[in-house]
């Protein structure tokens, strides 16, 4: 096992190879969002938005797991973050509908 | 340093309230009862009210979205009343290219943290230059700076491409909240290149070693967070017409 590998395995943190994996992977994703941006039957489809913000929130998620090292990572630290995005998505979302954005 | 930081989390301490990455006796911090060091709650707990302040903002950008009497638009063509024609405002391919450096910069950012966590280490002779590369904090400190500075640059471009092109915060609702929101953002990206560049010049000064592994890692969630806010600004208000 070499060093890097060893240290990565001791922290419980991916290797440079593994972050080199999730920069590609974060790479490919951006280019499908922006590639189904140019694809006229794709934008025009219902399915379009949901996706977008599927991938957004894959990319979202794979960095502050990996990246921001909360996956690995004390849970109080979890908790704070998730119950802050909690509170901030929820203002959000009232927000919209008490500006007519969105309705039941 | 042998023991450094062995299977703790990041930021945890010692039952003597040192912090892991400070077993040299050199620097020990208060005992604090989560067994965390505070400066590491201290960037969650910023990290969060960040993500209420870009909600709101975001939040903001969305209700009035579509909304601006006057023109020019984000994703459609506009004319005015003396005729002239405003083409849709926003520039997906320069866009996108700022997205993918700010990507590789959280990725820069990564290499820099654990560069700094295995300095001192004995590395094979037989490795690669990916391997040696890895190993150099003040590049990938370096690289991430300039990739913040790109980035900025591209922003200072599309800012000033749309104040020619007729749209300023001033115009309608669509600059109001586009330039409140992406300037915000781009507030806190300076923020976070002037804070790479001190760590550079600390490193470059006394050098960087697995001691300070917190206040590398510190930074790294902030510039991490920085990325994560625009990779949902430019879904957000990039690709979603």
């Amino acid at each position: 096992m070499s060093h890097d590998a060893k240290h990565a395995a001791e922290s419980h943190h991916p290797t440079g190879n593994q972050y080199l994996k999730i920069a590609i992977l974060l790479t490919v994703i951006t280019a499908i969002e922006v590639w189904a941006y140019y694809i006229p039957t794709l934008v025009a489809s219902p399915l379009f938005n949901p996706a977008l913000i599927i991938m957004s929130a894959l990319k979202f998620v794979i960095v502050v797991m990996f990246y921001m090292h909360l996956k690995f990572d004390s849970k109080l630290f979890r908790v704070l973050f998730t119950g802050s995005m909690i509170v901030a998505l929820a203002t959000g979302t009232a927000l919209m509908f008490l500006f007519g954005k969105l309705s039941l | 340093m042998a023991s450094h930081a062995a299977a703790a989390p990041h930021g945890a301490q010692g039952a003597h309230g040192a912090d892991a990455g400070h077993d040299d006796g050199h620097e020990h911090h208060h005992y604090t009862t989560t067994g965390l060091d505070n400066r590491k709650i201290a960037i969650w707990a910023f990290i969060g009210s960040e993500c209420m302040l870009f909600a709101s903002l975001i939040s903001t950008y969305l209700i009035y979205k579509g909304k601006s009497l006057v023109g020019p638009f984000p994703h459609t063509e506009y004319i005015n009343e003396a005729g002239k024609v405003f083409k849709p405002i926003l520039d997906i391919p320069v866009t996108s290219a700022s997205t993918f450096v700010l990507l590789m910069s959280s990725f820069a950012m990564v290499l820099a943290l654990q560069a700094v966590q295995l300095k001192g280490t004995p590395i094979a002779a037989t490795a690669g230059w990916w391997e040696r590369i890895q190993r150099s904090s003040q590049f990938w400190l370096a690289a991430t700076a300039f990739l913040g500075a790109v980035f900025l640059g591209f922003q200072a471009y599309e800012f000033t491409s749309f104040v020619h092109e007729g749209l300023t915060i001033k115009t309608n609702l669509f600059g109001s909240t586009f330039f409140t929101l992406t300037g915000f953002h781009g507030a806190h990206v300076t923020v976070g290149v002037l804070w790479l560049m001190t760590l550079l010049w600390i490193d470059r000064t006394r050098g960087l070693g697995p001691k300070d592994e917190l206040i590398v890692d510190i930074c790294a969630l902030y510039w991490h967070f920085v990325d994560v806010v625009w990779i949902v600004i430019f879904t957000l208000v990039y690709l979603i017409a």
